[in-house]
């Protein structure tokens, strides 16, 4: 299978990663539930882990690192956490349902105000727009930094400015670019960095996270077993107890810390050129196909490897089929959890069909895929 | 059953601070190690650092230079 679905989740992982999860399964405990060996080899994992993740992220407290089982559940923390009844929040039409959901359940729910940051036909904001929908009861700014869709960008340090100039919370959604592009959130001026651990990160599914900044407290979303504090009947004040009831993905976690050592040692600098060429080579050759519609803005200096795409009127979910029957492509078809995207690139109804490049691609896959496309686009159209 | 012994016992906040604690001295050649919370501590459960008895000095210094608070420094037999 030629997999050119990296942006829903990086299905090969490196071999360190592997042999770390494999490690894992038969040597740690439970974290935080013991003193034996087993229990602190589980808690030194996810200790050093923490750590690490805290350091690459530039989270100053590595205690404010808190694990979660994914981007949702981070941003579901984040979210729900900190936005109180009665306030405002600026988000984008670029938004992935992760953010979205949380966002309208708290609408619902606290009659939490929304105004939406909207997107143009190729993808883009106006960053003035942010500014302009600032309200005094406005508490945050919570985006994405790329678009699943499109692989278009938001240029985090200009909203994170903003946000500090009118002391607003910024909460980023960097589900598809932490481990792709370096994200420091002091730089950048995020409050809540939520991430996931098996796209760009390259670590198994069922890992991510958030990074908490300064002295910003968020309520706990899930309140449970902690290993500590036992008799107390409400869950612990101090990170990362607080945010992390239950036990902990250890197996995962020590996969994760893994694959940040990948990371670190290949350059995420060189991991992203050699995707980039791919998803540049790709779209250089299908943009001219005749009947092929490639959406986005592909003049950014700096965009996700994804390369999104409809031949002709075909459904996407039948081209994504006839690539993965007929030419062993697996790519994603569909609406991809973006309605608000996918309403701005005028595709609710056709979907678009996502070709997402990852490290371990070759040219030799990327030529076949375009090979396949022109093909499909000949019969179809 | 093992005999007990008086230690100096460090209770924590947090198992992270256990954690931190723990790398900390082991990078200094602090000598402990972490053991179940005691129950004259706490009621509760999680993890202490058990050090030698006449180390309060060491162990006040290390954990004033690793950054971490003690929510109990205590000499118990254990």
């Amino acid at each position: 299978m030629i997999y050119l679905d990296n942006a829903a989740t990086t299905m090969r992982k490196p071999d360190c990663v592997v042999k770390a999860v494999t490690e894992a399964l038969t040597t740690l405990g439970n974290a935080s539930r013991g003193a034996h060996e087993g229990a602190l080899s589980s808690n030194r994992v996810i200790y050093r882990a923490r750590k690490s993740l805290a350091a690459f992220f530039g989270c100053q407290k590595p205690s404010q690192m808190i694990f979660t089982n994914n981007s949702t559940e981070a941003l579901n923390i984040a979210i729900s956490g900190t936005i109180d009844a009665g306030q405002h929040v600026i988000t984008t039409c670029l938004e992935h349902n992760s953010v979205l959901r949380p966002l309208y359940r708290l609408r619902d729910e606290r009659g939490v105000k929304l105004d939406f940051v909207h997107a143009d036909r190729k993808g883009c904001v106006d960053y003035a727009d942010f500014e302009r929908l600032i309200r005094p009861e406005t508490r945050a700014i919570v985006c994405t930094h790329a678009s699943n869709l499109t692989g278009n960008m938001l240029d985090l340090a200009i909203i994170g400015q903003i946000a500090k100039d009118h002391g607003l919370l910024f909460i980023v959604d960097a589900s598809q670019t932490a481990g792709a592009f370096p994200i420091n959130m002091q730089e950048a001026g995020i409050s809540i960095l939520c991430f996931t651990g098996h796209k760009s990160m390259m670590g198994p599914q069922g890992t991510g996270g958030l990074c908490i900044n300064g002295d910003i407290s968020v309520r706990p979303f899930k309140v449970g077993g902690t290993g500590v504090q036992s008799f107390l009947t409400t869950q612990p004040e101090e990170y990362p107890t607080r945010l992390e009831a239950g036990t902990l993905n250890g197996h995962g976690i020590a996969g994760l810390a893994a694959a940040l050592g990948f990371l670190n040692e290949t350059g995420i600098d060189r991991i992203h050129a050699h995707e980039a060429a791919l998803a540049k080579q790709f779209y250089e050759a299908v943009r001219d196909i005749p009947g092929v519609k490639v959406y986005g803005d592909f003049e950014a200096e700096e965009r996700c490897p994804i390369v999104t795409l409809n031949i002709g009127d075909l459904d996407s979910a039948i081209a994504a089929d006839e690539l993965f029957c007929s030419y062993d492509i697996a790519v994603r078809a569909g609406a991809h959890c973006a309605p608000l995207m996918h309403r701005a690139l005028g595709t609710e109804e056709q979907g678009a069909v996502r070709f997402s490049f990852g490290y371990f691609n070759t040219t030799e896959e990327c030529d076949a895929a375009v090979e396949a496309v022109a093909a499909i686009a000949g019969t179809a159209i | 059953m093992r005999k007990k012994e008086k230690r100096l016992i460090a209770a924590f906040y947090t198992t992270h601070d256990a954690m931190a604690f723990e790398e900390f001295c082991q990078e200094a050649g602090a000598e402990g190690r972490l053991i179940p919370l005691p129950r004259e501590i706490s009621a509760g459960c999680g993890l202490a650092w058990s050090a030698p008895p006449d180390g309060e000095g060491k162990v006040r210094e290390l954990l004033q230079s690793a950054g971490i608070t003690a929510q109990h420094l205590t000499v118990l037999e254990v």
